[in-house]
């Protein structure tokens, strides 16, 4: 059983994003450890790109912003092989296509599971091109999360199927970022992958909320919590620790209280 | 399983919340490829309201001056709203208005794909939106108002180089944003599987009539054939029909903008590698990390940092030919076109005229050059004042 399944032995998983080098390797460094310790059971590092066309603004301010100050994916390697040392927090890349591909598939997993990364979510690469990538990661034993949406109907089955790690499920069509309010039209997409597969389910897109991150948890066995934490992060810069260890910390209790 | 490829290159690299779309577009396009009366439809509309076919101009004034190759120019130009762009954008409007979609939504580089689409959606009833660069937007301010005129709604992008790329960035979340009434009339041939197929099919007409009217004039086929790409939809119209014959040559001209040895540049078989990139595998501007380059061309149009996956394919097997143009040698094209034969061409389109300048000289009078003049160039003339140092009164 892989790392990420097992993150969600413990009830409630709590599964958090940062774009990696926003505002910069160290404070990710940080923010990573504070996320971890204040109670997040996954943690997901975004790998910046120039063009991320899945994002809304508020990542895709924090992507240009880590390009800027010098974030490159060997000094997330870096960072990732540091954190090793002393953290067991599953960790993820999230990405597009093009940095894995033009890094060297194979080199890229190569060097992810040499550093401890325990998975990969490419939202730009759907089930049917699961394949460009699949290979080297089974051969370096980095699990390659899948997507559902709402949207996806008579593909949810063979995607559920496929599926490692956990399953990522988009709350509701769009880009990642804030709603004020969320639908449950995810619920009986993750019904339908349940007959199919007993893999972790965990919703993501939207969520930032205590009480949005207690209605999705219902629904699944984690939420995943992205722009709201990017946020926090774009606002107070160097000093975002505090506020967003607080932050993890109360969305955790929200979870865990269900 | 690996659909829509063009050998190594293309394919469907969406995200999940795009997929539903896809295969929806996908399916909707071949239930209605060889339906007679959607065929009937289109071919109505571009004879009625597009005025095609274009003509076939012999350019005989070039053709002397230049002494060499016999020059024929292939008049897109003359079509409704000014380029090719009207072939793909009647086909896919009216595809969607058979889908059932009440709105269309396009991104625009120089402006004449977000015109045709507007048009269209005036002419088929449809909400309109076009996402624009805001770079764009100043270089060519007449094109976001005629949009305007005709009932779209224009929003000017400004993440990223705020250019074209950056504006298929924006159309791609708009579009997963509110996916179920719209279809996204994508501008060139290239993004994700169906798109490159469906644009090259509504595009290949170009080609098509090239063949039937040089064999009329002139009773055999073109040496060379010649246009500019960008993503690349005029150019794979009009090679399509000719790519089983050997003999004719297909010449792609890329945008090198102030060179291919500078950053300065959008010519991407020069400059770029492969990756993945907007929904397809293909060749792109990058950086060793794979970071999409910030490309420069003075034409909006070719100011993209990729290629559609088919030409990729056509590239690495040798069936056609990219080169890159400058900035100087596409002015110097567009003025040269404009005095000698008293037309002027689209920027994008004095690319093709240069190269085709170039190769003319060393050809025979026995030999034909077809150049696919993809555009007019009266959105062009401001920004080549202002690029020669003429101020005008706008």
């Amino acid at each position: 059983m892989s790392k990420i399944k097992n993150a969600f032995g413990k009830g409630k998983a709590l599964i958090a994003y940062i774009t990696g080098g926003d505002p910069n390797i160290e404070t990710t460094g940080r923010l990573i450890r504070a996320i971890a310790a204040a109670g997040a059971d996954l943690i997901e590092i975004g790998i910046p790109f120039s063009d991320p066309i899945a994002e809304g603004p508020v990542i895709q301010g924090a992507s240009a912003r880590a390009l800027a100050a010098g974030c490159t994916t060997d000094r997330l390697f870096d960072l990732v092989m540091e954190l090793r040392k002393d953290l067991e927090t599953p960790l993820l890349f999230m990405t597009y296509a093009n940095p894995v591909f033009a890094y060297g598939t194979e080199r890229f997993m190569q060097r992810s599971a040499a550093a401890g990364i325990d998975g990969l979510i490419i939202p730009d690469t759907p089930y049917e091109e699961r394949e460009e990538f699949a290979g080297a990661c089974r051969q370096y034993g980095i699990d390659l999360l899948s997507m559902v949406a709402p949207t996806s109907a008579d593909r949810v089955r063979q995607i559920g199927k496929a599926a490692e790690g956990f399953l990522y499920c988009v709350s509701s069509l769009g880009v990642t970022g804030v709603r004020t309010k969320l639908t449950d039209e995810i619920a009986s997409v993750i019904k339908i992958v349940r007959e199919e597969s007993d893999l972790p389910c965990a919703i993501g897109f939207g969520i930032s909320t205590p009480e949005q991150a207690k209605q999705m948890a219902a629904y699944a066995d984690g939420v995943i919590i992205g722009s709201a934490i990017v946020k926090l992060i774009a606002e107070y810069g160097e000093n975002s620790i505090e506020p967003v260890a607080a932050y993890i910390a109360q969305i955790k209790k929200a979870i865990t209280e269900q | 399983m690996r659909k829509g490829r063009f050998s190594q290159y293309g394919g469907q690299y969406a995200p999940e919340t795009m997929m539903g779309a896809l295969q929806e577009l996908e399916r909707e396009y071949r239930r209605w490829r060889n339906d007679p009366t959607f065929e009937a439809e289109l071919a109505a509309l571009l004879k009625n309201y597009a005025g095609r076919p274009s003509l076939l101009y012999y350019a005989e004034k070039m053709t002397r001056d230049l002494g060499g190759a016999k020059i024929y120019l292939k008049r897109e130009d003359l079509n409704h709203t000014g380029s090719h762009k009207i072939n793909n954008v009647l086909g896919q409007t009216l595809l969607a208005k058979k889908m059932g979609k009440t709105r269309v939504i396009a991104e625009t580089g120089a402006g004449q794909h977000g015109v045709a689409t507007a048009t269209a959606a005036a002419l088929m009833d449809m909400e309109c939106e076009v996402f624009m660069g805001k770079e764009d937007t100043a270089r060519q301010a007449l094109n976001v108002y005629r949009m305007q005129l005709l009932g779209a709604k224009v929003h000017p992008v400004t993440s990223g180089t705020q250019t074209l790329k950056d504006a298929v960035n924006e159309t791609m979340r708009a579009w997963v944003t509110r996916i179920a009434d719209t279809h996204y009339v994508l501008g060139s041939v290239m993004g994700p599987h169906p798109f490159p197929t469906i644009v090259r099919d509504y595009q290949r007409i170009i080609g098509a009539e090239i063949k039937a009217q040089i064999l009329a004039a002139e009773g055999k086929l073109p040496a060379a054939i010649l246009a500019c790409v960008g993503g690349g939809s005029n150019a794979i119209g009009a090679f399509y029909d000719f790519i089983t014959d050997q003999s004719v040559r297909l010449i792609g001209c890329e945008a090198a903008g102030r060179g291919v040895d500078t950053a300065e540049t959008a010519a991407t078989i020069a400059t770029g590698k492969v990756g993945i990139f907007h929904g397809m595998k293909s060749l792109f501007c990058q950086d060793d990390f794979g970071q999409i380059a910030p490309v420069y061309s003075i034409s909006a149009g070719l100011d993209y940092p990729g290629i559609g996956p088919e030409h990729a394919m056509l590239w690495e097997k040798g069936r056609a030919e990219y080169v890159p143009v400058t900035d100087d040698e596409a002015v110097a094209a567009f003025e040269y076109l404009s005095r000698t034969e008293g037309i002027i061409p689209a920027i994008e389109s004095a690319h093709a005229v240069a190269h085709a300048m170039t190769i003319a000289k060393e050809m025979t009078p026995e030999q034909i050059i077809v150049i696919n003049l993809s555009g007019r160039g009266d959105k062009d003339v401001a920004a080549i004042a202002r690029y020669k140092g003429v101020s005008l009164y706008e």
